[in-house]
């Protein structure tokens, strides 16, 4: 496996006035709801446990209100939390003094932000630069080192224009680009594309993969949209009601959900674009028909079988090397199979 | 028992009468032993009036104009304001009011300073913390509302007839606005561009000085201006404690009833007012061209 980067271990938070007081009452097993009838305490987060790999981009979904915003603001101690360790390179996040912790979030990790967050009264390349003023780099310098990245995010052209003059997907672009340029090793993306339309989003993942194949950052990416987990996310844990329900990379989670919830939300995507062949095959070394790799999408395999004659695959490796075999009808078995639970409540 | 409905229980008169002696006696004990010390403190203050209302006087009024005009316009961008303020001066000159406005100009322009210098600073303080805020927020109110002659006796009291407790009058009733708009303009900035600028790992200053205070920037510039009008209008009361300019003429006037001395002297106020006024908030507008979206640039 690749090491760890991040290590978060029983990390809970509780908003309220006497947060430690009614932590015990956590502990002894008290729900959610229990917790904000009786004591008017609201448990944010409940003893989540999660080891985030180095160089991958690990996304956390979950709707409104089960933590995810809170969880992501821990990673940068922006909130801090009721009890709990965030672990990062070895060293506990939640025990560095102010300084310590002002020279992490300076030179580690950098945010990307729902409302992109930029300062309206600086222009394109002074927000990408921002960071790099706060490290204590002259105006100057940081601008001139900003350049590459006006580049990087497709904004050559617009350096001398203010953040009230640009479209929303172009705000993020520069919300992009100031995390970036930083050169941390971390990347937090709150919720990050959220707020742009569905081409615009489909267009900024793709910006952010293509940068993550060159950059190998640690990206912890929240989302609300299952579809934006399963497109982008090397990793996912799904969070609901403050607790981690399930992680696992994304066919892992769409094969095999741990409970009702996660399989209701799966219903939803569109299967057949998200699965993979490489996770339904058949394992075998010996099979005919035309060569497919094995993360081909199950849409793609569908159209390429349906046009020969027996309707069969073979599932090969990046080098080549045959691993496995599919058919239309496994093919069909796979997404018919994950359809299940058609009655019954949607949400728990 | 039917007393005690009838009037109000009140002190005795004699009791009310050793009352106000004691605080009388205790103020004035007070002024006698640090008059001389106060007095001096502000002397600074009243040297820099001294020497502004100087330089404005021996300075030949064409280069006032000028300098007047090239500041209109550095402020405003605008022609025609520059001219205006041209033809205002050459009128307030021609009516004989030339040396009044400048000992005017001179006090507005030391007690804005002054109010700037004491207000921003505090207006800043109140925005981090809400306990000053609390503490701060109903002195302003007596500030404003309290009646001027009431805080002119004891100030007179202290530092006798002159220009120093003229300015005094004058910020006290001048400064709140200042105070206020900073406050309001630096909380009024968006929480999540502060948590953004927390997340890059600013520290409180850096916070303050490349977000909050750029960000706060127009209402800021809102309360200086409300602070310059105030001060304006404030002149008629300071020249009755023996502050020079436009409030002189105006006061004979009142006790001559010349009409016509009050009518030019006070519209000569008026005109300094929407000068400053005019620039000002142009000047103010002009910083917030970066919140115009892409089809007003």
């Amino acid at each position: 496996m690749t090491d760890i980067k991040i290590s978060i271990n029983s990390l809970s938070k509780i908003f309220g006035d006497r947060p430690n007081y009614v932590m015990q009452h956590v502990l002894n097993g008290m729900s959610k709801q229990q917790l904000l009838d009786e004591h008017g305490h609201v448990l944010g987060l409940n003893n989540i446990n999660i080891n985030l790999s180095a160089k991958r981009l690990h996304v956390i979904m979950g709707l409104s209100g089960s933590g995810k915003s809170t969880l992501i603001r821990h990673i940068n101690r922006l909130i801090e939390p009721t009890s709990g360790k965030v672990i990062i390179d070895g060293e506990n996040l939640m025990e560095m003094s102010q300084d310590e912790l002002r020279e992490f979030r300076r030179h580690k990790a950098s945010m990307v932000f729902q409302k992109f967050g930029l300062l309206p009264h600086r222009t394109v390349i002074q927000n990408i630069a921002y960071g790099l003023i706060i490290q204590g780099i002259s105006e100057g310098e940081a601008q001139e080192r900003s350049k590459r990245w006006i580049d990087k995010v497709g904004l050559t052209g617009f350096e001398k224009h203010y953040p009230a003059q640009l479209s929303g997907g172009m705000q993020q672009r520069v919300g992009l680009a100031r995390a970036l340029a930083t050169d941390a090793e971390i990347l937090l993306m709150d919720e990050a594309f959220s707020a742009l339309d569905p081409l615009i989003r489909t267009n900024m993942q793709d910006i952010l993969l293509d940068l993550q194949r060159e950059l190998h950052k640690t990206i912890i990416f929240i989302t609300h949209d299952l579809d934006e987990a399963l497109r982008i996310g090397d990793e996912i844990s799904i969070l609901r009601d403050g607790e981690v329900i399930q992680t696992g990379d994304p066919q892992d989670i769409i094969l095999n959900p741990a409970d009702k919830y996660i399989a209701d939300f799966i219903k939803d995507i569109n299967l057949s674009r998200v699965l993979k062949i490489g996770s339904i095959m058949e394992k075998t070394t010996n099979a005919s028909g035309p060569k497919l790799l094995s993360n081909t999408s199950v849409e793609e395999a569908l159209q390429i079988m349906n046009s020969t004659d027996k309707g069969i695959a073979a599932v090969v490796d990046v080098k080549g090397k045959t691993i496995g075999k599919v058919s239309i009808k496994t093919v069909i078995t796979a997404i018919a199979h994950s359809d299940r639970d058609n009655n019954g409540p949607r949400y728990k | 028992m039917l007393e005690f409905f009838e009037e109000f229980p009140d002190m005795s008169r004699g009791d009310l009468r050793d009352f106000k002696k004691v605080i009388d006696s205790a103020f004035r004990s007070f002024s006698r032993t640090y008059g001389e010390a106060i007095e001096s403190f502000f002397d600074p203050i009243l040297w820099f009036l001294i020497w502004l209302e100087k330089l404005l006087l021996a300075t030949p009024w064409p280069i006032i104009m000028l300098v007047i005009a090239g500041l209109c316009y550095l402020g405003a961008r605008s022609w025609k304001l520059s001219l205006g303020s041209i033809l205002t001066f050459a009128l307030i000159g021609y009516l004989g009011m030339w040396e009044d406005t400048m000992s005017t100009i001179a006090l507005i322009s030391v007690a804005t300073l002054l109010c700037i210098s004491i207000g921003i600073p505090l207006g800043i303080w109140m925005a981090r913390s809400d306990r000053v805020q609390a503490l701060v927020t109903p002195v302003l109110d007596v500030m404003q509302t309290i009646p001027i002659f009431v805080y002119l006796l004891p100030v007179l009291m202290l530092l006798g007839i002159g220009k120093v407790p003229g300015l005094i009058a004058v910020c006290v009733y001048a400064m709140p606005p200042i105070v206020r708009l900073t406050n309001l303009g630096i909380r009024l900035v968006d929480k999540d561009i502060i948590e953004a600028a927390e997340a890059f790992g600013a520290d409180k200053k850096q916070q303050l000085f490349g977000v909050q205070i750029p960000l706060a920037l127009p209402n800021i510039f809102a309360g200086i201006n409300q602070t310059i009008m105030m001060a304006l209008a404030m002149v008629v009361i300071a020249s009755m404690i023996g502050v020079r300019g436009l409030g002189i003429p105006v006061l004979q006037a009142i006790q001559n009833q010349y009409l016509a001395l009050g009518l030019m002297n006070g519209l000569a106020i008026v005109a300094l007012a929407i000068i400053f006024d005019r620039v000002l908030q142009r000047y103010g507008k002009r910083l917030q061209n970066y919140r115009k979206g892409p089809n007003n640039d």
